[in-house]
């Protein structure tokens, strides 16, 4: 930021005491000049932010090409493609590669539809609408570590309210309540359910920000004219909400596809490295196995989708602009 | 006229209905913890006795282990000074880049904030394994600094963002008049633009604030010792220790941290979510 001169002066230039006169008046001028002055605002978070992004990039693509360990100080030597070899040979990686594609797809529909539900009840009016408002929102806005802790004791005790729940309605027997986190199929599900309950609170206000902006006069306009509340939904609304709800999906992608904390604190990656995903993969191959190499090759497979929603965002943006 | 009207009436009981099970879906696990918060291990343990309700008195056995037998309170006070620090990191350097791109940087301005934005979406776990090895070089390991360091990179994207809409939406001629009245830029920007940008700076210092609230990758890669953990890795990770469950303890801290947090953020979502639509709206 600018440097201000001291209380004593007022506005104006003439007003620079005479010691150093000259030369803060061509420091002010330099700052005036908006050519310089933007730059010299810009550039430190610009620094900032490429020391901490670019910089470990770049270090995460040649340690993918090295044999780093977490053990050894230096940055190991260089060994070509070998980690990327070894990586898509294993077993685990495939099906972490896999789990991932699942994970993000599955969750990703159903949080998308859900919102869009839940968005369209939220356009009426009704009562409590600031209670619900508040208590839809909670699994975003808490830490996401910790309400996942709910859900694990939640699914995974002894003392499951899910399970009571659920034999309370005779949905299933008292003498074998499901292991959540024992079996893959109901682990993954698990790790999905809690996945769509912590995103669906952010889609669904996107959402409601998309639907809000519709000018309510196409809505009534389609209605006198005899079109039925689905005719509506799908020719007139979901048309118009096309671009917010790319964007709405465009994130959640990111943020299921890049996860690892819910699986991290959920099941670990279990039962039998059935619920692993790349991040999570990465985490225990790279910080907790200590091999920084492989831990770097396997994160390196989320890079390619990032890439893919960054380009179709910048789409979305410079038509925004055009428009 | 009369189809019409339970018509409408079976729409309102639809709605209500949604938005009910909408609600008890997505804030259970909080009622849960709210439970678990006050509950006796007797009440808590009995397989006999209805989970959903308080079957004996309340207790605040749960909230004295958590604060007087855990590191609870180092662990707030831990999440309390990275959060201050990265807040003042982030304004020092985000504030002067979102109102250049804003103003000063003319038809580049644009382009260059979603280039800023995008970095956001870098996920830390694509860069935790390279951060380490830096965090290593540095020094850092296994201390607090490491994340005040760290965290600013995904603090400063977003805030840059929100600040740049936010100087946008403050009319030039405010401070064209100032200039013509022979203030200089840099004066008009502090003394005339920052005071009347208090709302958006505020909602930039609470977003900064719960994302580092919220951040969990980082803090559980660099830090191992439970003293230096800052709540959202903490309570996870020490509370739960091997089959040893304090689970009254450990719902009470989810709990106590989370709804604070909920209720800050809830203050400014709209204009966290006008960051997210990237245009889309208009």
């Amino acid at each position: 930021m600018g440097k201000v001169e001291g209380k004593t002066s007022v506005p104006g230039v003439a007003a620079v005491p005479l010691g150093g006169a000259a030369a803060r008046a061509s420091r002010r001028r330099l700052l005036d000049r908006e050519s310089f002055l933007g730059p010299v605002m810009i550039l430190p978070a610009v620094l900032y932010v490429l020391a901490l992004v670019g910089v470990p990039f770049g270090l995460s693509l040649y340690l993918a090409v090295s044999d780093a360990k977490i053990a050894s100080t230096g940055l190991g030597h260089f060994v070509g493609l070998a980690n990327f070899t070894s990586v898509l040979r294993s077993p685990t990686f495939l099906r972490a590669l896999a789990n991932t594609f699942v994970f993000t797809l599955v969750s990703q529909v159903l949080v998308l539809v859900l919102a869009k539900i839940l968005a369209t009840c939220l356009t009426k009016r009704f009562y409590g609408k600031s209670i619900v408002r508040f208590l839809i929102l909670l699994p975003w806005v808490a830490p996401i570590s910790l309400g996942t802790i709910g859900w694990k004791w939640m699914l995974d005790s002894l003392y499951s309210p899910v399970n009571w729940v659920l034999q309370a309605l005779h949905i299933i027997p008292a003498s074998s309540w499901p292991m959540w986190f024992g079996v893959r199929e109901l682990a993954m599900a698990s790790v999905i359910g809690v996945h769509v309950w912590r995103l669906l609170p952010f889609a669904t206000v996107i959402i409601l920000a998309g639907l809000t902006s519709i000018p309510k006069e196409v809505e009534e306009a389609s209605a006198v004219d005899g079109a039925g509340f689905w005719s509506r939904e799908f020719h007139i609304v979901l048309p118009l909400l096309r671009p917010i709800l790319t964007v709405a999906g465009l994130f959640g992608i990111i943020f299921a596809f890049t996860d690892m904390t819910v699986i991290y604190v959920l099941t670990r990656g279990g039962p039998a490295d059935g619920t692993q995903v790349l991040s999570s993969l990465a985490f225990f191959t790279g910080i907790l196995g200590g091999d920084l190499a492989g831990g770097a090759a396997i994160s390196l497979f989320l890079f390619p989708m990032l890439l893919i929603v960054a380009v179709v965002m910048l789409r979305i943006a410079r038509r925004a602009e055009v428009a | 006229m009369r189809r019409r009207s339970a018509r409408y009436i079976a729409g309102r009981v639809g709605l209500y209905l949604t938005v009910s099970a909408f609600s008890a879906l997505l804030a259970f696990p909080f009622y849960w913890m709210f439970l678990a918060t006050f509950k006796t291990d007797r009440d808590l343990y009995d397989l006999k006795n209805n989970p959903l309700i308080f079957n004996d008195h309340l207790t605040l056995a749960n909230l004295k282990l958590l604060f007087e037998r855990t590191l609870y309170t180092t662990w707030l006070w831990n999440t309390f000074v990275v959060g201050v620090t990265v807040v003042g990191i982030t304004l020092l350097l985000a504030l002067p880049a979102g109102y250049a791109l804003a103003r000063l940087a003319g038809r580049w301005g644009e382009p260059l904030g979603i280039g800023i934005f995008l970095t956001y979406l870098v996920p830390s776990t694509l860069l935790f394994i390279p951060l380490s090895r830096i965090v290593a070089l540095l020094g850092l390991q296994d201390s607090l600094w490491s994340l005040v360091v760290v965290y600013p990179s995904f603090t400063i994207p977003f805030c840059v963002w929100l600040l740049m809409g936010f100087f946008k939406s403050i009319p030039k001629e405010i401070e064209e008049a100032a200039m013509v009245d022979g203030c200089s830029r840099a004066r008009a920007i502090v003394q005339i633009i920052m005071p009347i940008s208090l709302a958006g700076i505020l909602s930039a210092v609470i977003f900064a604030f719960t994302l580092t609230i919220q951040e969990f990758v980082y803090a559980l890669t660099f830090i191992t010792s439970s003293g230096e953990q800052t709540v959202s890795v903490g309570v996870p990770t020490n509370l739960v220790r091997g089959d040893v469950f304090f689970w009254g303890s450990l719902m009470a801290g989810c709990l106590i941290t989370s709804i604070p947090v909920a209720i800050l953020y809830n203050l400014f979502l709209d204009r966290f979510i006008a960051g997210f639509t990237v245009g889309a709206i208009k």
